[in-house]
């Protein structure tokens, strides 16, 4: 069994926090110590940020986090010694994000072996729909790495399941028709997009790009498996140049939302 | 009939193209394909669109052989594609009227473009007024100083330009935010790319609305010489009118197809735009294709004199063209382009676009090697007025 799968498990039906960051802001030291204060905070699922020169799945947050770790020299390879290192004192999942190109550069074989020998769990690969993951898919399923794959507000019930079939350890549902971080306030059919999904794939389906705060993800947590939380984490990284205030924020948010989601249960 | 079958079904140019976009934007590609499908088997379409390129945008434009720039040579016969005497003053305006046709078809009532040297933002902004759509046009700060004429006409036109900050502040940036663009309001918007680049069904459809270049071409040179060119050339940036001009010819394996890239400051800086000639395989903008970027996969920066051949990547069809050997990509300097601009402006009374002129001093190298028998066919994509301040500007000359 996989360590997303094993986590999914444990949680009994209580809901899921992945929280996500991006590798190498503002350095690769801080995301170790960043892992490990969201780790302690109660996260269930770690998402690490590839950055890329072009994400065009991101607003402006995690574009200028990009920016930020891209100028410290973070490459793809350095992330995955970053994994582990984490992976000697953690047994949290963890995910990588990336754009597609990276990966393909670095050789999706290559990729998927130094990634589950650090101790990746599963990537999710935004610009990488099921139509171009062929090869990819069965590399990674040859190594057990978990394939996340996203649905949209705008995806066809033909989709759900075509994206269903591949996906393994969950579904990432965008819960806005736009880029990461940028809206307020969740779509009104939220829910009925969830169930919709539901009835058509067995995995955990967790609501993502629009959660910014505990009240969303208590409403997001009430028709879903569990929310990811993105911008608003980097946002803090950010705003914060003494790691120990960010660290307290940090875990102040996290423990935030933790407590949302139990009570959304 | 088609010269080759591709893309395939699956919108691959063998290992080039394809869809890579996020999931929120699938749903939109595989309606504009089935959209452009029927628009394909509607004559009404066609009828349409033959009617607007003949009495708004002008077409055909004329095929006109360059007698003074030929002696002055001293080789092979120059004839040149005049796409620079279309509405709007280049071959983007084909793409663009065909594109506001197919958003009308599918009830979307606002459109959004990139613009590199702003010639695509204009010709999006002239058929968004044609045909009374809202238009949004997103252009690199850079470019925008470079190019504050067309700045300037895109919103006499009514359209709303967006400058774009991130990055480079050039054709690659504003590309990366018409998508996110693109991605928040996919519901109500039809994304208008101005070139053989983003993922399937674009690079087709933009080939198959700029192939009117080749199809003239080929009536004009058979009527004025009895018979095909031996080479043509065109400029490569994204590659919209060397595909035009290239793809009625690609059977004809009897003509050589020349791409001409931007060297920029030349092919040992990094400062050039030759994606085909220094790049390798990588995914940007949707698609697979040739492209410049480091060890990491990180996307580098591009460097042209004209702003439209200022970027990193290239048509998916252009990449194949390159792999099968059907198609040659060479490259030009700024400096050697700047010499193409000066020489056709002062032998054959036409100012060809900084983009164009790449093409042009091409040309200058290689219709001398050629008999005065031979023929090339250049495509002049736009006229070089939008260019006029800038290269005044570089001679040292205040307006």
């Amino acid at each position: 069994m996989s360590r997303i799968e094993d986590r999914f498990k444990s949680l009994n039906g209580n809901k899921a926090l992945v929280a996500f960051f991006t590798a190498g802001d503002p350095d690769l030291s801080a995301s170790k110590e960043i892992f490990s204060v969201i780790e302690k905070s109660g996260a269930d699922i770690i998402e690490i940020g590839v950055p890329f020169s072009d994400p065009l799945a991101d607003g402006p947050v995690i574009q200028a986090s990009s920016h930020r770790s891209l100028q410290n020299g973070t490459s793809l390879k350095k992330i995955i010694e970053l994994v582990r290192d984490i992976r000697g004192q953690s047994e949290l999942p963890i995910v990588l994000m990336s754009s597609f190109n990276p990966i393909f550069v670095y050789g999706q074989k290559a990729f998927v072996e130094d990634a589950v020998n650090a101790g990746v769990d599963g990537v999710i690969l935004p610009d990488l729909p099921p139509e171009e993951a062929g090869e990819f898919l069965a590399i990674a399923n040859e190594k057990e790495l978990d394939t996340i794959f996203l649905l949209a507000p705008t995806s066809t019930p033909d989709r759900i399941q075509q994206i269903g079939k591949v996906s393994k350890g969950f579904i990432y549902y965008i819960s806005l028709t736009g880029t990461t971080g940028t809206k307020e306030a969740l779509s009104r059919n939220l829910e009925e997009k969830v169930t919709a999904i539901k009835s058509k794939v067995k995995l955990p389906v967790l609501v993502g790009f629009g959660i910014s705060g505990p009240e969303q993800a208590k409403e997001a947590g009430q028709c879903s498996d569990g929310v990811i939380i993105g911008s608003a984490i980097v946002k803090l990284i950010e705003s914060h140049s003494d790691p120990i205030a960010r660290d307290k924020s940090i875990a102040e948010f996290i423990s935030g939302i933790k407590t949302a989601l139990t009570n959304s249960s | 009939m088609k010269p080759h079958k591709l893309p395939d079904s699956s919108g691959h140019f063998g290992k080039f193209g394809g869809k890579y976009v996020i999931e929120t934007l699938m749903p939109a590609l595989k309606e504009l394909e089935r959209v452009y499908e029927e628009a394909q088997n509607d004559p009404q379409f066609k009828k349409d669109l033959d009617y607007y390129l003949k009495h708004y945008v002008g077409r055909p434009t004329s095929l006109y052989f360059a007698e003074r720039f030929t002696e002055h040579l001293g080789g092979a016969k120059i004839y040149l594609k005049r796409e620079d005497l279309t509405h709007t003053g280049a071959h983007k305006i084909n793409n663009t009227i065909g594109s506001a046709l197919l958003a009308q078809r599918m009830g979307k009532k606002r459109v959004i473009a990139e613009t590199g040297a702003g010639q695509h933002g204009v010709a999006t902004a002239t058929a968004a007024s044609l045909f009374g759509l809202e238009c949004d046009v997103f252009m690199g700060e850079e470019d925008m100083r470079r190019q504050e004429l067309n700045v300037f006409r895109m919103r006499l036109l009514g359209a709303t330009v967006i400058p774009v900050t991130g990055g480079t502040r050039t054709l690659k940036d504003a590309t990366s935010e018409a998508i996110r663009n693109w991605i928040t309001t996919v519901e109500s918007t039809h994304y208008i790319i101005g070139s053989v680049v983003g993922p399937h069904p674009y690079p087709m459809i933009v080939r198959d609305f700029q192939k009117v270049i080749g199809e003239e071409a080929i009536s004009q040179i058979m009527e004025m010489e009895g018979r095909l060119p031996d080479t043509c050339v065109a400029c490569v940036g994204g590659g919209s009118n060397s595909m035009g001009l290239f793809y009625p010819f690609l059977e004809n394996k009897e003509v050589d197809l020349v791409g001409v890239e931007a060297a920029g400051l030349g092919l040992d800086t990094d400062k050039h735009g030759a994606s085909l000639t220094k790049g390798s395989a990588g995914v940007l903008h949707g698609m697979m294709s040739y492209l410049l970027h480091d060890e990491d996969g990180q996307v580098t920066e591009a460097h042209s004199i004209s702003a439209g051949l200022d970027y990193p990547g290239v048509g998916c069809e252009h990449s194949f063209l390159r792999e099968s050997g059907r198609a040659q990509y060479v490259t030009i300097t700024d400096e050697e382009a700047m010499g193409g601009f000066k020489l056709l402006s002062q032998l054959e009374g036409i100012i060809p676009a900084l983009e164009s002129a790449h093409a042009i001093a091409h040309v200058m190298k290689m219709a001398p090697t050629m008999k005065k028998d031979e023929v090339i066919l250049v495509c002049l994509s736009g006229r070089g007025d939008k260019d006029v301040n800038q290269v005044a500007d570089m001679m040292g000359v205040s307006l």
